[in-house]
């Protein structure tokens, strides 16, 4: 049994817009985390200093209430045996055509490193565990299908924390709330683009109607597929995985658990059903348990 | 989160990094307080107790007056618990904004609050003999809402990604259930004259049983997700649960039968596992959280077994 709530774009009616979402291409992301800066500074998110941490050029670690946009950095140092050499020289020869067609590097395999980097957002799930677990409607769906936190009307409660999938919300020190990505919702009641796409400076973040998206996804998997990147995958593209579907996926160079992603997010609500049957069943068990110990000495 | 400080209460990071981002949790630890464990202990306590008091009120009139008492004292202890964990206090009421069968806590705050103001009536007719009607209208509902006061909290948990809670959706409940009876059981044993105790008693001792069977079959089920079980803060909760809970259990079926001080011994360490117990299962989520590997394993395995919900899909005809 499924319960779920249903809120775009049904009660919306005529106000509903066409779903809104982000394709993070990370074969283009350079690292340059201006998503990060343009995050913090268009949504004036507070400072997360989270010190040195020597992986990488990471030092912003993860997603959470202080960190809206998040760039992994993953060095991965290629085999040097002949075999893969040889492999090697043909990928090198399908990226060069790939990089003449864009115009774009996108690895950097001069000295045998590979270097991953990859923009993480909220996911803006169709089945969203935060939303439906949320106890006071703070967490809800808005007109662009996108999930955002009402900060008036939060309380702190925190279970939205351990029921996202992808560790992506967090309680705000010192301010009890929690905080994620917006989808800069702002930004799209006023018809503009999202800071964090609109400072990417190669269009690894790109901004648009998710149909559009998926559609322009595909053509860019099957074309680095075709240059060689063979274990080039796309992440919750597909409203038939674990959570329906993201609002924001991925076009991933490896699986996702590389990039701190989960390989199989699933929405806790699909057992929901299962999970309030075992809690009928424990209920009447202690109900039969006390009648049993009140009944049992009458002999 | 994050290197440097972090939540109090957070689990320290593992050192494992295969098969993971430099070891960092995929997903985030519960911001939950110790207030929490605490409040699923009086929360049994009282919800059992209700059960109990009702159920015994004509037989065991002097034990039903007791544990209404102490379904009083759960009920009223619950809220405050529950209001000190939120990050902002003072919306508290924002919980009774709206009814979502969809979140646990939504639904158990209502009917904490149902609760509560049941055994509150009850109790007032107890202390002053007013509003008798009242009373009589809010005995039935007090016992009814006190079950699932008693087990709610296992879905509270079990729905969320934390896979030590998630993966044991099918026991959390039932093993709440359980604590519940052997708290209310053994608060009424200690609480109640001797030749009075007897319903609470065996209330108790099914508690003990069931819980002790209830650990062994959710570890069993959860099989490597089981392992945090065993291991930190919440292996250490866990064994002392259970010698607690056992020790207890053979002191009030034995001497606790005729003797009050060993059925106040008993009582007590019955009650102190059943706090043990909560703690254990509370820590465990922590410790589950914290390290990727319970996460990434237990999804690699599913795709890998043909059982993943396809969240990655390679290009068509692309080597897997």
């Amino acid at each position: 049994m499924k319960l779920q709530t249903h809120a775009w774009p049904s009660t919306y009616d005529g106000e509903a817009q066409p779903r809104k979402g982000f394709f993070t291409d990370t074969s283009v992301c350079i690292g340059c985390k201006a998503c990060e800066v343009a995050c913090k500074e268009w949504n004036r998110v507070p400072e997360s200093p989270q010190g040195f941490t020597g992986h990488s050029y990471d030092n912003t670690i993860d997603l959470g209430a202080n960190t809206w946009r998040h760039v992994a950095f993953v060095e991965q140092r290629k085999e040097v045996d002949l075999e893969s050499a040889g492999g090697e020289l043909v990928q090198y020869a399908s990226l060069e055509q790939l990089m003449g067609q864009s115009g774009l590097d996108t690895y950097q395999d001069g000295d045998g490193v590979r270097w991953l980097m990859a923009s993480d957002v909220c996911k803006h799930c169709t089945d969203a565990a935060c939303l439906e677990v949320c106890p006071t409607g703070a967490l809800f769906r808005t007109e662009f299908g996108t999930v955002v936190v009402q900060e008036d009307v939060c309380n702190g409660c925190g279970y939205c924390v351990p029921a996202c999938p992808f560790g992506v919300l967090d309680q705000r020190e010192g301010d009890g709330r929690v905080w994620k990505c917006t989808l800069c919702y702002d930004r799209l009641k006023d018809d503009k683009e999202p800071a964090c796409a609109h400072a990417c400076p190669t269009n690894s973040i790109k901004f648009g109607d998710l149909d559009d998206l998926r559609e322009e996804a595909e053509e860019r998997l099957r074309a680095l597929s075709d240059a060689g990147a063979e274990k080039a995958q796309l992440y919750l593209h597909d409203s038939g995985d674990g959570v329906g579907g993201a609002g924001a996926f991925f076009l991933l160079l490896d699986e996702p658990e590389v990039y701190g992603l989960p390989p199989d997010p699933v929405d806790t609500t699909r057992e929901l059903g299962s999970t309030w049957a075992a809690v009928g069943v424990a209920a009447v068990g202690l109900g039969a348990a006390v009648a049993a110990s009140v009944l049992g000495g009458r002999r | 989160m994050s290197a440097a400080g972090g939540t109090a209460g957070r689990e320290a990071q593992p050192a494992s990094t295969r098969d993971s981002y430099y070891g960092q949790p995929v997903i985030k630890q519960p911001v939950w307080h110790p207030e929490i464990p605490w409040y699923f202990f009086a929360g049994g306590l009282a919800g059992a107790s209700a059960t109990l008091a009702l159920a015994c009120e004509r037989s065991h009139p002097e034990l039903a007056r007791r544990a209404w008492w102490t379904a009083l004292a759960g009920v009223s202890v619950s809220p405050p618990l529950l209001i000190s964990d939120l990050g902002r206090p003072s919306r508290f009421l924002n919980m009774l904004r709206m009814f979502k069968i969809t979140s646990p806590m939504s639904v158990g705050s209502w009917v904490l609050a149902g609760s509560g103001t049941s055994t509150g009536v009850v109790c007032l007719h107890l202390l002053t003999g007013r509003g008798p009607r009242a009373a009589r209208l809010a005995k039935p509902v007090a016992a009814l809402l006190g079950l699932p006061l008693a087990t709610y909290t296992g879905a509270l948990i079990a729905q969320t990604a934390v896979p030590a809670w998630h993966e044991a959706r099918r026991e959390l409940p039932a093993l709440f259930a359980a604590g519940a009876a052997v708290s209310a059981g053994a608060a009424a044993t200690a609480l109640a004259p001797a030749q009075d105790a007897e319903p609470a008693r065996r209330l108790a001792l099914i508690g003990a049983i069931a819980e002790l069977g209830l650990v062994a079959a959710m570890e069993h089920r959860l099989d490597e997700l089981g392992e945090v079980y065993h291991e930190g803060s919440a292996g250490a909760y866990g064994r002392l649960a259970r010698g607690l809970t056992a020790g207890g259990a053979i002191i009030l079926a034995g001497p606790g039968r005729r003797r009050r001080a060993a059925a106040v011994a008993g009582s007590a360490a019955l009650l102190a596992g059943a706090v043990c117990e909560r703690w254990s299962v509370f820590k465990a989520g922590f410790q589950s959280a914290s390290d990727p590997k319970y996460t990434v394993a237990s999804q690699r395995r599913r795709v890998r077994g043909g059982r993943g919900h396809g969240a990655s899909r390679r290009a068509v005809g692309a080597a897997q």
